[in-house]
């Protein structure tokens, strides 16, 4: 599907918005936007959320045979997915070159850096190494994708336990979890990436830029750092020249992002560990706020309850007087059957417990007779009118003509009028125990 | 079933007993409402709503715009094709718009649009078999405030196609109150996008975000919100 064209109009308010230190999210030009880490239930799974981008990492792993060049390494493999569901411009299956260019830059950040310890990650020199597999998915895309996938993606390498391996002699033993607790990943240190968005060849520069900012910028540079200041990426795109100064200046911003950053991650980290150590509950549907009201509400409405207190009151001692016998209302127990995780059910059905008040029934059987009446004109035309009549019951239209008076009166009404009747002798003692329960 | 009108309803359920017009015994059903042989099903999650004296449709969450024949719109010119601009609207295909459908425009005068312009206008044309197509013009060939808005300043963002229909709803307080605390030019698509040109940089950004916030406010919180707002006014100038 195409994408939305980009129009002049945001283009100018972009670039004018920047040049004043202003940015359509409020934030400032050096701010990043909200950063959220969440661990799945299962080791080695992460979302990331920065602002409305979200990105989902898991980590798997298997034994395979190392390459011929290096055999006592392991191997680490990096792979980021851009799906329609980010933004439907993305297409599926195929790569595009943005998609190319992240992918590497993501690879290259995690890889050249040698923020895994591989070699710990063979088993027989030669013959048999663990090959790690890093997938992330982006799951919304609201710029700025490769900072939110470096932060995913090293968070999920630490987060992430693989089985433990024994070796005697010849043999391998590859331990189920049941059996031996899985052994973390050596993570030296964690890459992250920060990404700068120039304006007018270089002459603004904001942190963290949106889609928006992104569509609108001349050029951008990704640093990839870890919190002991050193540099891992470095990448300039766009056409912009930038000069000195400025790179030093970004370097020294990212710093400060990485630094804040990675104490981000610990703290998810430690966090998701003290849980899991505590027996609480997490992942990913622990993390979603279902406190939140996003539909329609309605405010309370003060009622006058004088007078109908007086009334329930009184009620109630002619009720006991009278000793009439138990209701059902009353004798029956709720009882909550937890079926399945997420769902459950309250008693088990049957008949209505809903009563009519007797004034009720009077005043829909007047409504009922000077139906009959209005009924007239308007039924003439029925069998014609079959298709627009929406909300009839087919029952209602079978019509019965009562000699010479031409009155119309519809099955069911007669019906309904009929059951009204029978039930007003019981509705009252009914009503008084409604009462009663409030 | 009348008083079921303004709860909400979810896909499958059955809505039974509605108003019908004394004259043709029909009922008209609007959009997440579905005929069924015989019964009335909701399609769509969202609030019943009625209009006198027999005219059902729920009011949903949406984002995706599907164009209605005489609805006003953004949109954004993506392509000039011989006699006709390639318009953008933000629905499943593209819409044409001829540059003879604008005010005092002729074969000679040709209006001024350029690609990437947005522009405000009606649809003319509006069905599922045939391409949309839009006009700048009302029936008596004036522009009444359609063509192209806001070149070289103002700004445009997008919002769920409800909180669209709340701001235009007669009841909805957002756009006076709003009004009250400072100046600002403001231009409704009901395909989800809005223009807004303020004083400032940033009253502009301030008046986007309030329209964004108001999304899921009743009447009191929006008049809160924009009482807050109109103090900030004051202190940013």
């Amino acid at each position: 599907m195409r994408e939305t064209p980009l129009t002049n109009c945001e283009k100018d308010f972009v670039k004018k918005s920047v040049a004043e230190n202003r940015r359509i999210d409020g934030r400032q030009p050096y701010d990043t936007r909200k950063a959220k880490i969440t661990f799945g239930v299962d080791r080695g799974s992460c979302q990331v959320q920065l602002g409305q981008t979200r990105v989902f990492a898991q980590v798997s792993c298997e034994v395979a045979e190392p390459k011929p060049s290096r055999p006592s390494d392991g191997i680490l493999f990096v792979n980021l997915e851009l799906s329609p569901m980010a933004c439907p411009s993305f297409e599926a299956g195929r790569l595009s070159d943005y998609g190319v260019e992240l992918n590497r830059l993501l690879e290259r950040c995690l890889k050249e850096s040698r923020c895994l310890d591989t070699e710990s990650l063979c088993i027989t020199t030669g013959e048999k190494v663990w090959s790690i597999r890093v997938d992330v998915h982006v799951l919304n895309h609201d710029g700025n994708i490769i900072d939110a996938a470096s932060i995913a993606a090293i968070s999920v390498l630490a987060h992430f336990r693989r089985p433990d391996v024994t070796v005697s002699g010849t043999e391998i033993t590859i331990h189920p979890i049941e059996e031996r607790d899985p052994v973390p990943l050596s993570v030296h240190h964690m890459p992250l990436c920060v990404t700068f968005a120039f304006f007018e060849q270089g002459k603004y520069l904001v942190v963290d830029p949106t889609d928006l900012e992104e569509k609108v910028m001349d050029g951008k540079m990704v640093i990839g750092m870890n919190k002991h200041r050193e540099i891992c990426t470095l990448q300039i795109t766009g056409d912009i020249q930038l000069e000195k100064d400025q790179v030093l200046r970004c370097s020294n911003i990212a710093v400060v992002k990485v630094t804040e950053m990675t104490e981000l991650i610990h703290k998810a980290l430690d966090n998701d560990r003290q849980v899991r150590a505590s027996g609480g509950k997490f992942g990913f549907a622990e993390s979603i706020s279902i406190e939140k009201v996003t539909s329609n509400q309605m405010k309370g409405s003060e009622i006058n309850m004088e007078d109908a207190e007086e009334q329930a009151s009184a009620l109630v001692l002619s009720d006991q007087d009278s000793e009439t016998p138990s209701d059902t209302i009353e004798d029956e127990e709720t009882v909550v059957h937890v079926l399945n995780k997420g769902v459950g059910s309250i008693g088990q059905g049957g008949a209505s417990q809903w009563t009519i008040d007797e004034e009720e029934a009077e005043k829909m059987q007047t409504e009922v007779k000077f139906k009959m009446t209005r009924t007239k004109s308007a039924h003439k035309n029925l069998p014609t009118a079959t298709d627009g009549d929406l909300g009839d019951n087919s029952e209602e239209e079978e019509t019965i003509v009562l000699g010479q008076d031409m009155k119309i009166i519809s099955q069911q009404e007669r019906q309904n009028s009929q059951k009204m009747q029978t039930k007003t002798g019981d509705v009252k003692m009914k009503k008084g125990k409604k009462y009663m329960k409030k | 079933m009348v008083d079921h009108v303004g709860t909400v309803f979810l896909p499958g359920d059955t809505i039974h007993n509605l108003n019908k017009s004394e004259k043709t015994g029909k009922i008209i059903i609007g959009p997440g409402l579905r005929q069924e042989s015989e019964t009335i099903i909701v399609s769509k999650p969202g609030i019943l709503r009625h209009k006198e004296p027999n005219i059902y449709w729920i009011d949903s969450h949406q984002k995706k715009y599907v164009p209605v024949k005489g609805e006003q719109v953004l949109g954004v010119v993506t392509a000039k094709a011989g006699d006709v601009f390639r318009v953008d609207v933000g629905g499943s295909e593209q819409a044409t718009l001829s540059y003879l459908s604008f005010e005092g425009a002729t074969k000679r005068n040709r209006p001024d649009v350029k690609v990437g312009d947005i522009v405000f206008a009606r649809f003319l044309v509006a069905n599922k078999d045939m391409e949309p197509e839009l006009v700048c013009m009302d029936g008596a060939g004036r522009s009444s405030g359609m063509g192209v808005i806001g070149r070289d300043r103002g700004f445009m963002f997008t919002c769920s196609l409800n909180l669209i229909r709340k701001i235009l709803s007669p009841g909805c307080v957002l756009l006076k109150t709003l009004g009250n605390g400072n100046r600002f030019e403001i231009t409704v698509g009901m395909n989800g996008r809005v223009w807004i040109h303020g004083r400032s940089v940033v009253d502009t950004i301030m008046v986007a975000n309030a329209i964004s916030a108001a999304e899921f406010m009743d009447k009191d919180q929006i008049r809160a919100m924009c009482s807050k707002l109109a103090d900030r006014f004051i202190v940013v100038e």
